[in-house]
């Protein structure tokens, strides 16, 4: 997929919300099912931490590689996996620094040109508030549930 | 070596600002069409921002939530709840 500033025209590859909300749904709940079977018991922190990444993890899987925030997760993740110190990240002279701020938010932000980063942005947002509602939903569910 | 002109015009920036604005929930919006730019680009930093926070806070529920459930009839209940919506 050519990739140039050709991004800004590019149609929406997200089409509805449905599909991708339950794929999202079997993923995590397949993630946190792992994540139970894998961790101690005991380490309430960790296992925090762990979920946090399945939630990360999720969310970059189900958007698929077409997405540079999704590919910029994994990297991130399997990096963490392996222990290799990340390299520090250097902001793309020719993209400039424009919206530095959140250049460091959206991941890969940082060699993207304004327009793929506000592309990529709203597709980032849109699947975090949906991983978000997912959560909020689990939680829901499982507070309310027993006897 | 020059740097590459980006041949993406002002209109179209402009769009996909609007667009992100629209993401944004009702509170943060600021009222319609009048935001600058700038303005705008902190809201989404902001909103991120808050959604990072929520994702770690949920998670720190869940991990609790975890160790007291009955795991697979709860976690039938859940599927049945997400799949009713």
């Amino acid at each position: 997929m050519d990739s140039k500033s050709s991004a800004c025209s590019s149609p929406n590859p997200n089409p509805t919300l449905g599909p991708s909300k339950l794929m999202l749904a079997f993923r995590f709940l397949r993630a946190l099912s792992l994540v139970r079977r894998t961790t101690p018991a005991s380490s309430r922190t960790c296992r925090g931490r762990r979920i946090e990444r399945a939630a990360y993890a999720s969310m970059a899987y189900t958007a698929g590689a077409s997405r540079a925030w999704s590919r910029a997760v994994l990297r991130r993740l399997h990096h963490r996996a392996r222990r290799r110190a990340v390299a520090p990240r250097r902001l793309s002279t020719t993209a400039g620094n424009r919206a530095e701020a959140l250049r460091r938010l959206v991941p890969g932000g940082g060699g993207m040109d304004y327009c793929t980063l506000l592309e990529e942005t709203a597709d980032y947002i849109k699947c975090l508030s949906m991983q978000v509602e997912l959560m909020q939903g689990i939680v829901d569910s499982a507070s309310s549930y027993g006897p | 070596m020059s740097s590459r002109r980006s041949r993406v015009s002002e209109e179209e920036i402009n769009e996909l600002i609007s667009k992100l604005q629209s993401l944004l929930p009702e509170a943060r919006r600021r009222g319609g069409g009048r935001a600058s730019a700038a303005k705008l680009l902190k809201e989404t930093c902001n909103y991120i921002r808050s959604l990072n926070r929520e994702v770690d806070d949920l998670s720190g529920r869940l991990s609790a939530l975890m160790a007291t459930m009955d795991h697979n009839s709860a976690e039938a209940e859940i599927i049945r709840s997400l799949l009713r919506q």
